[in-house]
C-alpha cells in the first residue's frame, strides 16, 4: 500500500531524513516513534507532498507520489491529521468538513463523522478557530476522514490533549483500525501506540534506528530509554 | 446642504467604482499574497476593449460583457504563464507585475493612441433626476446599483458556497487546503480571474463616467491600493466600507480642499494604519 524508499527530505540545508524507508500493508496500523525533532513530522510532510524530499521515493498505490502536489494525493486516497490539528479558523465546523468531503460514495460522510464526534454536531455552525483543543482535534481527525482515505496519516493526534479526551481519541483509532483503515501514527504516547500498532518504528536523527512489532519493543528496555527516553 | 448631498452622492458613486475595482485586488491580494500592480492595466484595457466594441458596432451590455471576459482571460494567461511560479516570491511579483503594466500601458498606446474617449452610455442610462436643486445622473445611480449587486453576489459566493469555503480555506492555510484535497491552484487561477473581471468591469463602466485615456491605469491603482490596505487584504467587507471612504474623502477632499487633494485622501490612511496595521477588517 505505502512504501517508502530511502527518502532524503531538507528544509532548506539542513538534512532532516537521512535515508528513511518503510513499507505498510493494507489494514496496518504502524506507530512512528522517537523524541522531538527526529523527523516524525517531516515524515509525514515528505509523505503528503508538503516537504517532498530530494531523493528516494514515495510510493502509494503502486504510484510514484513523490512529485506530486498534495491535493493529487489525497485525491488518490492519502488522508492527514496534520500536527498541531490545522482546522481552518474562519470556517464553521461544518464547512471545515464540506471542503474536505469527497462525496464520492465512500464509507465516510459529513453524518456519518457527526455521530461519530456528536461533539461536532453539536458545534457545527461555530467557527474552528472558536473550538476548544480537544474538539479541534475531533474536527481534524472528522476533516480527513470525510476525504475517504485508504490511508491516513495521524501527526500526533493526542498532543496536548487531557487524559479523557486522549481515550476517546485512542477508542477512535482502535475503531478506524478495526474497520480496516490503514494508518500511520506518529505518536508520542507510548502505551496507546504499542496497543494500537501492528508495527512501530523508532526515528532517530532522520533515520530508522528499530522496527518490530510493539510486543518486542515492549520487551527492549535499552532500545526504550536510548531512543524514547523510558525506562 | 445641497452641496453636501450632492458631494455625498457623487463619493459615493466614485466609491462605487472603487469597490468594482478593488475587491478583486484586494481577494488576490489577501488569498494568494500576491501585490498586482498589472492591476489597473485591467481596468484601462477593459475600458479600451469595450470601447472597440462600440466603435464596432456592438451595444453597450456586450460590450461591457465582452471588456470583461477579455481581459479575464488576459489574467488567467498572465498568471498561469508567470504568477504561479512565482508563489511567495513577493519582489519578483512586483517586478513582474509592474512589467506587464508598463508593456499594457504601451501596448494600449499603440492601438488605442493617445486621445481620450468617453463610452458612449445607452439613453436609458443618460440624462438624470432633478430633485429641487439636486442633480443626480443616473449613469452614477447605474454603477452604484451594479457595485451593490457584484457586492452581494461575491459574499454569496464566499460565504454561503462551498467553493467559496474553499476560497477562505485556501486564505486561512494554503498548504493544509492543500492537505485536504483542495486544488489550491485552480482556485487561485479562479480567483485572479475573478479579479481581472471585475477591474476590467470597472474600467468599461468608468468608460462611460470618467473616460477612456492613456494614464487612467497609474492613476487609479494607488487608489485601489488604498482601499485595499485600509480596509484589510482579503476582507470584502475592508474592500466595501474601504471604498466609499475613499471615494467620499477623495470627493470631499477636492471639494473642499482642491489643493490638499492627495491628503486628505494619505492622511486618514496614516492615521487607521497607525492604529490598525492590518487595516480595518484585515487579519494579521
Amino acid at each position: 500500500m505505502l512504501e517508502v524508499r530511502d527518502i532524503h527530505t531538507y528544509y532548506g540545508d539542513s538534512h532532516v531524513l537521512q535515508g528513511v524507508s518503510l513499507r505498510m500493508e493494507k489494514g496496518q496500523v504502524v506507530g512512528i516513534l522517537g523524541r522531538n525533532g527526529m523527523g516524525k513530522t517531516t515524515l509525514i510532510r515528505s509523505i503528503i507532498g508538503f516537504t517532498p524530499p530530494r531523493r528516494g521515493q514515495v510510493r502509494f498505490k503502486e504510484r510514484d507520489i513523490t512529485a506530486w502536489p498534495s491535493n493529487r494525493a489525497v485525491a488518490l486516497g492519502l488522508g492527514l491529521v496534520p500536527q498541531g490539528r490545522r482546522v481552518f479558523p474562519s470556517l464553521t465546523v461544518l464547512e471545515n468538513l464540506a471542503v474536505a468531503a469527497k462525496g464520492n460514495g465512500g464509507r465516510w460522510t459529513i453524518a456519518r463523522v457527526m455521530d461519530l464526534f456528536p461533539r461536532l454536531g453539536e458545534r457545527a455552525g461555530s467557527r474552528a478557530g472558536k473550538l476548544s483543543g480537544g474538539e479541534q482535534q475531533m474536527l481534524a481527525i472528522a476533516r480527513a476522514l470525510v476525504t475517504n482515505p485508504e490511508l491516513l496519516l495521524m501527526d500526533e493526534p493526542t498532543e496536548g490533549l487531557a487524559p479523557l479526551l486522549v481515550r476517546e481519541v485512542g477508542r477512535v483509532i482502535e475503531r478506524l483500525k478495526a474497520e480496516g483503515l490503514s494508518i500511520l501514527l506518529v505518536e508520542q504516547n507510548l502505551p496507546l501506540a504499542l496497543r494500537v500498532a501492528d508495527r512501530v518504528h523508532i526515528l532517530s536523527r532522520g533515520q530508522i534506528v528499530h522496527s518490530s512489532s510493539p510486543a518486542e519493543l515492549m520487551a527492549n528496555d535499552g532500545v526504550k530509554s536510548r531512543y524514547l527516553g523510558v525506562a | 446642504m445641497d452641496f453636501w448631498i450632492s458631494q455625498l452622492f457623487n463619493g459615493v458613486s466614485y466609491g462605487a467604482l472603487l469597490f468594482l475595482l478593488a475587491g478583486g485586488l484586494s481577494l488576490i491580494f489577501g488569498m494568494m499574497r500576491i501585490v498586482n500592480m498589472t492591476h489597473g492595466s485591467y481596468y484601462l484595457l477593459g475600458g479600451y476593449v469595450a470601447l472597440t466594441v462600440i466603435w464596432r458596432g456592438g451595444n453597450f451590455v456586450l460590450a461591457v460583457l465582452l471588456g470583461a471576459l477579455a481581459i479575464a482571460a488576459v489574467g488567467i494567461g498572465e498568471w498561469n504563464a508567470f504568477l504561479k511560479r512565482l508563489s511567495g516570491q513577493e519582489l519578483g511579483q512586483v517586478l513582474t507585475t509592474m512589467g506587464f503594466a508598463l508593456i499594457f500601458q504601451d501596448l494600449a498606446l499603440l492601438i488605442w493612441g493617445g486621445d481620450p474617449y468617453t463610452i458612449p452610455v445607452p439613453a436609458v442610462l443618460s440624462g438624470a433626476y432633478t430633485v429641487g436643486q439636486l442633480y443626480f445622473p443616473v449613469y452614477r445611480i447605474f454603477i452604484v446599483a451594479v457595485a451593490a449587486l457584484v457586492a452581494v453576489v461575491l459574499w454569496l459566493v464566499l460565504e454561503r458556497t462551498r467553493i467559496g469555503a474553499m476560497m477562505r480555506a485556501t486564505v486561512d492555510d494554503p498548504e493544509m487546503a492543500r492537505g485536504v484535497g483542495i486544488n489550491v491552484y485552480l482556485i487561485s487561477m479562479a480567483v485572479f480571474a475573478l479579479g481581472a473581471t471585475l477591474a476590467a468591469l470597472a474600467g468599461a463602466v468608468a468608460g462611460g463616467f470618467v473616460g477612456v485615456y492613456p494614464g487612467a491605469d497609474f492613476e487609479i491603482l494607488p487608489y485601489a491600493f488604498v482601499v485595499v490596505i485600509v480596509g484589510g487584504m482579503g476582507s470584502l467587507k475592508g474592500a466595501l466600507i474601504g471604498s466609499l471612504m475613499v471615494g467620499l474623502l477623495d470627493n470631499f477632499g477636492k471639494a473642499l480642499f482642491p489643493e490638499l487633494s492627495y491628503f486628505t485622501l494619505f492622511a486618514p490612511m496614516a492615521a487607521i494604519l497607525a492604529v490598525r496595521p492590518t487595516g480595518l477588517f484585515g487579519r494579521a
